[in-house]
């Protein structure tokens, strides 16, 4: 587990606290960052997807990193946990180096991710899902894979520490359901809650909302609160500005894959430059729910 | 018609030694494919690398059994490891053509005449294989069964081979109900899920292709004793494809599955293969004659890839609930 | 439930067809088992005193040699699978195996009077002043082989990529596409039909028979299904399996080569030898190959190709109507197949196994070139074929293939998305 903050108070308060005095401008340095990231950049063909000067994640914050439809978000995201090569840049987590850290290593080092596309491995039991989470089980090796009291005790606590997050996300009397027969809003939870299993110190979530039933909405944003309450960073996408509004205590705006603006939900509302990003390809992003269904195809069908 | 004789010839066949052949690369298979996920296509190259490791071993280099069958678990770890680094990065379906590739660019090695001194050219490795392990068979020496037809000789490769197919697949058992085996099905179902919680998929897959090829090259040493004979040709891609027949048939990603398919892919193919040359000889078929029973059985073969894919990709005794979930 | 029926059904219409196809055929029943062939150079002279061998199963050998007229014949005991090898120590100074399989491969005969077809070449290796002059020559003539090889294989490889990039299938059975093409061209031609006249009638037949009708009966109920595509590419590899004994079935384990074309005589165009042939099914690749990329290029469907190839979800969208465009990449893959094996057929044999032979070279070509890019495979090939023919230069000739399978593990490790093909985004 990796040592949450302590020298500082956690929360909503707090986090609001601490960005108050940050300019709202992109690039903006941050008092207490988490993820510093320099020069990323990323071309797919002729296409410029990510070109970031410079960004900084406060820590313990929760950062809303949003734009219309091809602004480079999930790319970004896929670059700063090694599951892309970016072509040029360098970023930090804690004040480490990790440009090229391969992508388990980010996860172990407290940096997980989930997918806009939700990844429940459908064939095994919710209970399985949550137990992959967990780090350092000596049952994982093969060698003690073999000898089942090497790793028995170990299994009986993760699972413990499983049935808590479950109940907190109300998936407990699912257990032993396989994750593929859950509704797509219980896999979403299903998924932060594994998240949350490897003991990350900053969770990022891509499109947590997209594809969830209204009514789970509420209670998905209660989840992501309650996330930072704990002293957990969560940076999210998301294109449902009420919903960014509500939950996020500063809102990183990119078009074109550049950051073109930052600050606090209110004042980035209001920002020209941002209104007019998201006027002219307000019909892009409403598409996006039909557009993942698109990608599903290539992906085998996972959505 | 001597059913009979048929129903005997047939028993023998489905839990024989080319059964049990096939048995070690599906239990291996079933580690690789079912439980993994890894589209190896190129299973034929372990239990040639075990059935090679035999004859080069033996006849060409003059050493012992024991030493051989050392030899052929290290080839196949090198050729596991050979396999895995440039692929197992790779997409489903690269894989797959890129270990299909591998294995026929091993099979046209050994076949060619530039290493014939060492792997014995087109004709491959002949000879006496196995003095050893035939010196230890503790049946009597005018041992027969009644109704299975095996000669002493291979009755004692039946018993072995048998003992050591239950011993792997207690040992593949013990495996995928770890949480080893946890993380493989894991990458199975999605693996870049897995990679975000910090597993190192890379490692696992390879240790995956370690073990299944490792137990596939005991099928070629079996293989190697038991025919006493070692050769390229027989070491087809269509070999890798009836092992696939046979895993699918009993059910991937089950910890028995391999042994079902093998016995029933086994009894189907050659009860229908000495019932139709029965038929044949007594009169019964006329437009047939006893040369094409071959091709019929490969034909049904494919025939049979097919419909299983088609119809029952879960195998014979599959769960319904997975099939529903399954969306490859 | 109908429709399973319908499935299976379909699947048993392609085995009638296939049926229909070799009516009229059917094995020689001549008292003697024999394998037999004649051995001559390429200028029609004899080789005499080459021992062939013939092994079974069991190891028992039997053997004959060439006689004054090349001539030789082995007999066999029965029929069966045998392992057939060429002495190569028993060739005179200066001839050498054109084919370095030809030295050892093993052999299905059903009974009767099997022929083998072995070719022979003046030349190769003699005295080392010989081969320096010569490399410069011989590099030309292994580049020109190189071209006309690797249009075989563009013309197998385009149905394969237009497949993949329409559907998302990975086939393993377009190898037998070539087959049933040589196949359907070789059972006209035994009908007594000139194989000038028998192939383009093949091509046709294999193109809505072979191409439509497979994707109708089979593919396109599948897709309905939402078959998987692993599961699809799994039952590809069923289909190449009962294909490839279908035709051992009805056409023996043998090769055979057309009654016309069969051993014409070579000719030298500056330092470049081969045949009239291979000249004139060379011609007319290229025309096939420049046709159907104009065709993609400037046509209504060939444009809506493109379009469903890129993202098939959004083209039908726009309105493309995708199962149509399916079928026509399966008619004109399916043709296009069909002319490579028939052009395999005139210029070395046709034999069961001919389509499973060349398709790891096809994959080969497709990826390098980029899997699902449409003018990827007649680059890819290009540049195996010619590889493939320059790596002899080092390599011998019996591993030629081992260097584009080589090629391809290489290229798959350095750019999986092969030399046309995009990056794709994760996630």
């Amino acid at each position: 587990m990796p040592a949450k903050t302590d020298h500082m108070a956690t929360g909503h308060a707090a986090a609001v606290e601490a960005l108050r005095d940050v300019p709202q401008v992109p690039g903006a340095p941050k008092p207490d960052p988490v993820v510093i990231a320099d020069h990323v950049s990323r071309q797919f063909g002729g296409l410029k997807a990510v070109d970031v000067a410079h960004v900084e994640i406060q820590r313990g914050a929760i950062t809303a990193l949003i734009g219309p439809n091809g602004a480079g978000k999930t790319t970004l995201f896929n670059l700063l946990t090694g599951f892309d090569k970016p072509d040029t840049g360098t970023w930090t987590f804690n004040d480490k180096s990790v440009a090229g850290t391969a992508p388990h290593r980010l996860a172990r080092m407290g940096m997980v991710r989930t997918f806009q596309l939700t990844k429940a491995l459908s064939r095994m039991s919710v209970i399985d899902n949550m137990l992959l989470g967990a780090h350092g089980q000596s049952g994982e090796r093969v060698l003690n894979a073999l000898v089942p009291f090497t790793w028995r005790g170990q299994e009986r606590a993760n699972r413990e520490r499983a049935m808590v997050l479950l109940e907190r996300f109300n998936l407990h009397e699912k257990i032993d359901d396989f994750a593929g027969s859950l509704s797509g809003g219980q896999r979403k939870l299903l998924e932060m809650a594994r998240a949350l299993m490897v003991g990350p110190e900053i969770v990022m979530l891509d499109e947590p909302m997209a594809g969830v039933n209204p009514a789970l909405t509420q209670s998905l944003l209660g989840h992501i609160k309650n996330i930072r309450e704990e002293g957990t960073t969560v940076l999210f996408v998301e294109h449902d500005m009420d919903m960014v509004h509500d939950i996020s205590d500063w809102v990183i705006v990119m078009a074109q894959g550049q950051v073109i603006a930052e600050g606090p939900p209110d004042a980035v509302m209001k920002n020209p430059q941002v209104i007019e990003a998201y006027l002219g390809s307000r019909h892009g992003s409403a598409l996006t729910d039909d557009g993942t269904s698109l990608t599903a195809d290539s992906q085998g069908g996972n959505a | 018609m001597d059913f009979v004789q048929i129903f005997s010839l047939t028993i023998t066949q489905a839990v024989g030694v080319t059964a049990l052949i096939y048995l070690f690369a599906a239990i291996g298979l079933n580690v690789q494919f079912g439980y993994t996920g890894l589209l190896n296509f190129g299973q034929v190259a372990f239990v040639a690398a075990g059935a090679y490791a035999v004859g080069v071993i033996v006849l060409t280099f003059d050493l012992g059994l024991w030493l051989a069958v050392v030899v052929g678990v290290v080839v196949s770890t090198l050729l596991a490891l050979l396999l895995g680094i440039p692929t197992l990065r790779l997409r489903a379906d690269y894989l797959a053509i890129v270990t299909i590739a591998a294995s026929e660019l091993l099979r046209l090695l050994v076949r060619s005449i530039a290493f014939k001194d060492v792997f014995g050219g087109a004709q491959g490795l002949n000879g006496k294989l196995g003095q050893e392990f035939h010196d230890l068979n503790p049946l009597p020496a005018d041992f027969t069964l009644p109704v299975l037809t095996w000669s002493r000789q291979d009755l004692w490769v039946v018993i072995v081979g048998w003992s050591l197919a239950l011993l792997f697949t207690l040992l593949v058992w013990g495996l995928v109900r770890s949480p080893w085996g946890r993380v493989v099905k894991g990458i199975r179902e999605d693996e870049d899920a897995v990679v975000s919680l910090g597993k190192n998929v890379f490692v696992y897959k390879m240790q995956a292709l370690i073990i299944g090829g490792g137990i596939a090259a005991f099928g070629g040493i079996l293989w190697a004793v038991a025919k006493q004979s070692v050769q390229p040709d027989t070491f087809q891609p269509d070999f890798t494809f009836f092992v696939y027949t046979i895993l699918l048939l009993g059910g991937a990603a089950r910890v028995f599955g391999p042994i079902a398919g093998t016995i029933i892919f086994w009894f189907l193919l050659a009860g229908f293969g000495e019932l139709l040359s029965s038929l044949i000889n007594n009169g019964y078929i006329e437009f047939l004659t006893p040369t094409d029973v071959g091709s019929i059985r490969f034909m049904l073969m494919g025939l049979g890839l097919m419909l299983l894919m088609i119809f029952r990709p879960q195998g014979i005794f599959g769960d319904r609930r997975e099939l529903a979930l399954d969306a490859r | 439930m109908l429709r399973r029926v319908r499935l299976a059904l379909g699947v048993l219409l392609l085995a009638t067809i296939a049926l229909f196809v070799s009516g009229g055929l059917s094995p020689a029943t001549a008292a003697d088992t024999t394998i037999t062939g004649t051995l001559s150079t390429p200028g029609g002279e004899a080789v005499v005193g080459v021992l062939v061998t013939a092994t079974d199963a069991d190891g028992v050998l039997t053997s004959g040699t060439s006689d004054d007229k090349g001539v030789f014949v082995v007999p066999l005991p029965a029929g069966g699978t045998y392992l057939v090898e060429v002495d190569i120590t028993t060739l005179p100074e200066g001839i050498t195996l054109n084919n370095a399989e030809d030295a050892s491969r093993s052999l299905l005969v059903l009974g009767g009077e099997k022929r083998l077809l072995i070719g022979l070449s003046e030349g190769g290796e003699s005295g080392i002043s010989e081969v320096e002059s010569g490399t410069s020559e011989r590099v030309i003539q292994l580049f020109l082989d190189g071209i006309l090889y690797g249009l075989v294989i563009a013309l197998g490889a385009v149905g394969m990529n237009l497949v993949f990039g329409t559907t998302g299938l990975t086939n393993f059975s377009q190898g037998e596409l070539l087959s049933l093409g040589a196949f359907t061209a070789l059972a006209i031609n035994t009908a007594g039909v000139n194989i000038i006249i028998a192939a383009p009638i093949a091509i046709v037949f294999a193109a809505f028979v072979y191409g439509w009708g497979q994707n109708r009966i089979l593919w396109r109920p599948l897709r309905r299904r939402k078959t998987g595509l692993i599961a699809a590419m799994i039952v590809s590899i069923g289909l190449a399996i009962f294909l490839r004994y279908t035709l051992v079935l009805f056409f023996g384990g043998a090769p055979s080569s057309y009654k016309q074309f069969a051993g014409q005589p070579g000719i030298e165009i500056g330092p470049f030898n081969t045949t009239p042939k291979a000249l004139i099914l060379g011609l007319l690749a290229v025309i096939a190959l420049t046709a159907t990329v104009t065709w993609l290029q400037r046509s209504r469907i060939g444009k809506a190709t493109r379009a469903v190839s890129d993202n098939p979800a959004l083209a039908s969208a726009t309105g493309i109507d995708v199962e149509r465009v399916i079928s026509v990449v399966w008619i004109v893959g399916a043709g296009l197949a069909a002319f490579a094996g028939i052009y395999l057929g005139l210029t070395q044999n046709t034999v069961w196994n001919m389509g499973q032979r060349i398709l790891l070279v096809l994959f080969a070509a497709v990826i390098l070139g980029g899997l699902g890019t449409i003018y990827g495979a007649i680059v890819g090939a290009m540049v195996v074929g010619i590889f493939v023919q320059l790596t002899t230069l080092v390599i011998p000739t019996e591993m030629k293939t081992v260097g584009a399978l080589f090629l391809m593990i290489l290229i798959l490790m350095v750019r999986p998305q092969g030399l046309l093909g995009r990056k794709e985004r994760v996630g």
